[in-house]
């Protein structure tokens, strides 16, 4: 699998964190797509879809031939997952900021439906520049969205990085947050696993290795 | 056609039909972006998990009504027509159209209900706006009997839907979504599209002229249309921006050799206040206006 080299450290990055979701967190499956109520695992970062494809390939989501073809006129695989083409996608994604708040309407969804399902969103550092995402974290504490979960893989890629920034920011609206190694699965694993009480929960994915930090 | 006389102002209406559907629709949703609060008390008490205030956050509100959506409800979403389509209009693209779920956008003020609070508080490019994006139906109630009965058809089916509610009104309330016949004439045939139809009227009373009327503008009727042009000359009349429909006319006559003038708002940044009957005139959209359009475009 070949994509857009820009890309590329985008995909990288975030491989540890859906690899530990997909196989230690959310009870989601490739039987389970249609079933209300499954997790969701919402990829707002699209770019750079490679890991997440690779993952739910493992999965079982769909078959390894389709990765052969990615991106080419027929492929259900582009550079930015559709949720109509490819099983278990639960968001068509690219545009940036646009994940969080799809998540918060999802989890105010599923709340008054009376299911207990979580909703992960993972967004990138350089995501959280577009004001959107702001909008939807501050909602989110205000309301006690306690089945959402902000995965933000840092890897230092946005322009204007403030050192602790992500963590404070979360913070300051009230939300659990959790800074961890985004190498490390058990440190992962333990982050994500816990749900907050009373407010939606933020799990900062430290990300710097040599390839991302020279991208 | 019917001859309800409408009683209360669409606005209104809105208010209330929406918090009958919370009540009899355990699949419905509203989310609002604190435009309207008053209106939506009563079904916040006693719906809270169903009535969302998101706040003045107008990308957060289409898209947390796409996530409703994807969470399989059916969200009615509610915020003035300049913010909720053109501020969020990403969010409609991506939210809605391209996750490829459904839900109820109501717009509200229009053109120019804020007449006095300037062209930030107006949209007359809504329309046009959402008709770039495929499979949306869209409406342009006329009265508040209209809006009721659009609000709980387009909350009852599927996909996307935009409804335009301002407070401009018409005499007479129309059931069906399709084109009706008002009035049938010899001559041109003149389309009138949601509130408006009481100015077009006024403007071709002593003409011998066909008038049609729809407060669901797409899809467009294009069978009764072509099923009722006499003469090939064609009147387009829609409260916001001019030329907005004029594709649908196109294609409805693409065989046929006609000829269309389209009245609408102007292409313009007008810069004056007052009130919503000063700017339809300023736009020349009431009935004056209209009568001298017609007039040239027929002696042409």
């Amino acid at each position: 699998m070949t994509g857009d080299e820009k890309h590329d450290p985008a995909s990288y990055s975030t491989l540890d964190v859906i690899r530990v979701l997909y196989e230690r967190v959310l009870d989601v499956s490739p039987d389970l797509v249609d079933d209300p109520g499954r997790d969701r695992f919402l990829l707002s970062k699209g770019h750079g879809p490679s890991a997440y494809y690779a993952v739910l390939c493992d999965r079982g989501f769909f078959p390894e031939s389709w990765l052969e073809t990615w991106a080419s006129f027929d492929s259900p695989l582009g550079h930015h997952p559709d949720r109509n083409l490819v099983p278990g996608v639960e968001i068509s994604s690219g545009s940036l900021g646009h994940g969080l708040p799809l998540g918060v309407g999802m989890a105010l969804g599923l709340r008054a439906q009376g299911l207990s399902s979580r909703v992960v969103v993972l967004v990138g550092d350089a995501e959280l520049d577009e004001g959107s995402n702001h909008e939807a974290l501050e909602l989110a504490a205000a309301v006690g969205l306690d089945a959402l979960t902000v995965v933000v893989v840092d890897n230092r890629s946005t322009s204007y990085a403030v050192p602790g920034r992500i963590a404070q920011r979360f913070a300051t609206e009230g939300w659990h947050v959790a800074t961890v190694d985004g190498r490390d699965h058990d440190a992962l694993e333990k982050a994500l696993a816990e749900r907050g009480v009373g407010a939606p929960s933020a799990v900062v994915a430290t990300v710097l290795d040599e390839e991302d930090a020279a991208a | 056609m019917t001859t309800t006389v409408s009683t209360r102002d669409p606005r209104t209406q809105f208010g209330r039909t929406a918090t009958e559907l919370l009540e009899e629709d355990l699949s419905t949703m509203l989310v609002y972006a604190e435009i309207s609060a008053r209106f939506f008390g009563a079904a916040t008490r006693h719906h809270p998990d169903r009535v969302v205030n998101v706040g003045i956050r107008e990308q957060l509100l289409v898209n947390v009504g796409a996530g409703l959506a994807l969470t399989g409800l059916r969200p009615m979403v509610h915020t003035f027509g300049t913010f909720l389509v053109e501020r969020a209009f990403e969010q409609i693209k991506l939210g809605f159209v391209h996750q490829d779920v459904g839900g109820v956008l109501v717009g509200g003020g229009g053109s120019f209900d804020a007449a006095s609070a300037g062209r930030t508080h107006q949209a007359p490019g809504d329309v046009a706006l959402m008709d770039t994006l495929p499979g949306v139906t869209i409406h342009a109630p006329g009265t508040a009997v209209e809006t009721d009965r659009i609000l709980r058809r387009a909350v009852a089916a599927d996909g996307l839907h935009y409804v335009r509610i301002v407070e401009q009104t018409n005499a007479e309330s129309f059931h069906d979504a399709g084109l009706h016949v008002v009035r049938r004439g010899a001559g041109a045939t003149v389309v009138a599209l949601g509130p408006i139809l009481d100015d077009v009227l006024a403007a071709t009373a002593d003409r011998d002229l066909t008038v049609l009327y729809a407060h669901t503008v797409r899809p467009f009727d294009t069978a009764t249309f072509r099923q009722v042009l006499t003469t090939p000359d064609v009147v387009l009349v829609e409260p916001w921006l001019a030329g907005t429909s004029a594709r649908v006319v196109s294609e409805a006559l693409r065989d046929v050799p006609h000829r269309l003038l389209s009245l609408g708002t102007r292409r313009l940044e007008l810069r004056h206040y007052g009130t919503p009957a000063q700017h339809q005139r300023a736009h020349g959209l009431d009935a004056a206006g209209i009568r001298r359009s017609v007039d040239s475009f027929l002696a042409a």
